[in-house]
């Protein structure tokens, strides 16, 4: 295969992968952001603690994390159909991606939440904010930094899962090296997807990084470490 | 101002019960300083954070400026409407400070106002003003970060004043500053209470805090409220322990036949010049073995530990005389009761 030949086929493919990893980041962090705050408000010592709530979710959000991604995918078939039409296409793909990556980005979220101080909500109750006022102006935005690390890690792994939705016809990067690179002995073309996904990775790896550090520099903390403070003390 | 009546509060942990707080009767006058002393463990904490609710009494009563809280809570653990409210015109200060990192100083104060729902303008404007107030004006673009302790408790005290509160809680404030900023937080502490009429219930093991702050406290101990009242009144109490932490005498007698007597001064009393007069008129020689005195509200208070030569027996006029004076008179070494006016 000459370059011309290539080409056009590393383009489409670039372009397709950006469009199921970006939609499917986007619906990821649109579903797993209030679930994450979710499973944090609904646990022991919790603003809305209501523990059997928190166990259907957080059992919902286990079994969807254990299952492999291909499977997912496969067995999503009926309800991504139902949705777009067909189990073909980039389209088609972006159902399940977003799908998997609802309960991981959710399950990071809520690292991220807990790590912020209780001090910080019990000041805003105690000026009489609500839960609603506490999640705006003081979960979201002190655990940003964590938020934007867990949402680079989220693309990552959906660039991954992505070149896994290729191989069922979703096209993009993990397509063409499939059908081409390896199907086709087209060595050369292989190493070129490797070679841009790497290149891609290391640039959203970095960009993320980037902003999550410039964001906490500002930052650091008010007062001690924040603790992890699961439990209320007693006194 | 702050009245809480049977106040318990029983934490249930892993099948066990931990009682925090045992009834308590707090009552603090409006306009005045209030402290609560304890050692970590004696309630205190809860205590304050059952005034605003933000921990559920299991039984009694808070009332702040007339307002019954507890009737406001309802039944379940989230706050309603009307408990929100009387919180917003509740301030609290925090020993941690409890600054939002990811906002600068002036959003931080203005973090109150938004709550309250006050347009932009009118945030900025206060915001700049409380700054101002606590000495800060120049640091409203920084963030907490970049702050020291002390800068972080202003940020922490104008964040508290920004809803315009009668009432202000603080939980043990000064405990992460050290000493000089402890004085400079409690300085302003005092000014914000003269200058804007605030009432203010204050935390703290620290019996400086009280000391130089407060004009009531109270000693807590496993749950219960042990002393309470003003720094004049608990001076006044024979055997008060508040008392004589707030000013501890040391000194032993220099000898036998000599009699040692714990002078406390309060009220109109300690306006005069007792010692001398009594060194003049009887014509004895007094020593000073020990004293603690402070200006607390514009009057001397404190006890002084003296002593007089000779026994008791020879000395019942001399300490007549200190008694006419309306000082209140311990004897120290006679284990017989404290005598009383006139005995003998």
């Amino acid at each position: 295969m000459t370059w011309s030949e290539m080409q056009p086929l590393l383009e489409q493919a670039c372009w397709d992968t950006l469009y199921m990893v970006g939609w499917s980041t986007l619906i990821a962090v649109a579903g797993g952001l209030p679930l994450g705050i979710l499973l944090v408000l609904t646990d022991r010592g919790g603003l809305l603690q209501n523990l059997a709530a928190n166990k259907v979710i957080g059992q919902v959000v286990n079994i969807a994390r254990s299952l492999p991604f291909i499977i997912l995918m496969v067995a999503l078939m009926g309800f991504t159909r139902s949705i777009t039409g067909t189990t073909i296409g980039v389209e088609a793909a972006i159902v399940p991606l977003a799908v998997g990556a609802i309960p991981f980005f959710a399950r990071l979220v809520e690292t991220a939440v807990r790590e912020v101080d209780h001090g910080l909500v019990e000041a805003v109750q105690a000026m009489g904010g609500s839960t609603w006022t506490i999640v705006r102006k003081v979960l979201v935005p002190e655990s940003l930094p964590s938020l934007i690390s867990s949402i680079t890690t989220t693309i990552v792994a959906l660039i991954g899962y992505s070149a896994m939705a290729g191989t069922v016809g979703a096209g993009g990067l993990g397509d063409i090296a499939i059908r081409y690179g390896y199907q086709r002995f087209e060595t050369q073309l292989m190493w070129i997807t490797v070679a841009i996904l790497a290149v891609v990775i290391s640039v959203i790896q970095f960009a993320g990084d980037y902003a999550a550090r410039s964001l906490h520099r500002r930052g650091a903390h008010s007062g001690p470490a924040p603790k992890l403070r699961l439990l209320k003390a007693a006194s | 101002m702050i009245t809480t009546s049977g106040l318990t509060k029983v934490y249930r942990a892993r099948g066990r019960e931990v009682t925090a707080l045992d009834g308590v009767d707090l009552h603090v006058r409006e306009g005045e300083v209030y402290g609560v002393i304890g050692q970590s463990g004696a309630g205190k904490s809860s205590l304050i954070r059952c005034v605003n609710l933000l921990e559920r009494p299991t039984a009694g009563t808070v009332t702040v400026a007339g307002q019954d809280l507890t009737a406001l809570a309802g039944r379940g653990p989230r706050a309603g409407k009307e408990l929100r409210q009387a919180r917003s015109r509740i301030g609290m200060v925090f020993q941690h400070f409890n600054l939002l990192s990811s906002r600068t100083v002036q959003d931080n104060v203005e973090l109150p106002l938004e709550i309250l729902g006050k347009s932009g303008q009118e945030r900025s404007r206060k915001a700049l003003e409380l700054l101002d107030l606590v000495g800060l004006a120049d640091k409203a673009k920084s963030y907490p970060a970049q702050l020291s302790g002390g800068q972080k408790q202003r940020v922490g005290i104008a964040r508290a004043l920004a809803g315009d509160p009668k009432v202000l809680l603080s939980d043990e404030a000064t405990s992460a500053l050290d000493p000089e900023t402890t004085r400079s937080i409690l300085a302003l502490l005092r000014d914000l209470n003269r200058q804007l009429g605030l009432t203010v219930l204050l935390i703290t093991h620290e019996m400086d805090v009280v000391k130089s702050v407060c004009d009531s406290a109270a000693l807590m101990e496993n749950g219960r409220i042990v002393e309470s009242g003003t720094v004049s009144e608990l001076l006044a109490t024979p055997g008060s322990e508040l008392a004589s932490a707030l000013f501890p005498l040391g000194g032993e007698a220099s000898g036998e036949d000599r009699t040692v007597v714990d002078v406390t001064f309060q009220g109109e009393s300690a306006t005069q010049p007792v010692i001398s007069q009594l060194s003049r008129t009887y014509n004895i020689d007094i020593s000073i073995l020990g004293a603690a005195i402070d200006t607390v509200g514009g009057l001397q208070v404190g006890r002084m530990r003296i002593e007089l030569p000779g026994r008791y027996e020879d000395n019942v006029v001399p300490i007549g005389f200190l008694r006419e004076k309306g000082l209140q008179i311990d004897l120290l070494g006679h284990d017989s009761e404290p005598v009383k006016e006139g005995a003998k």
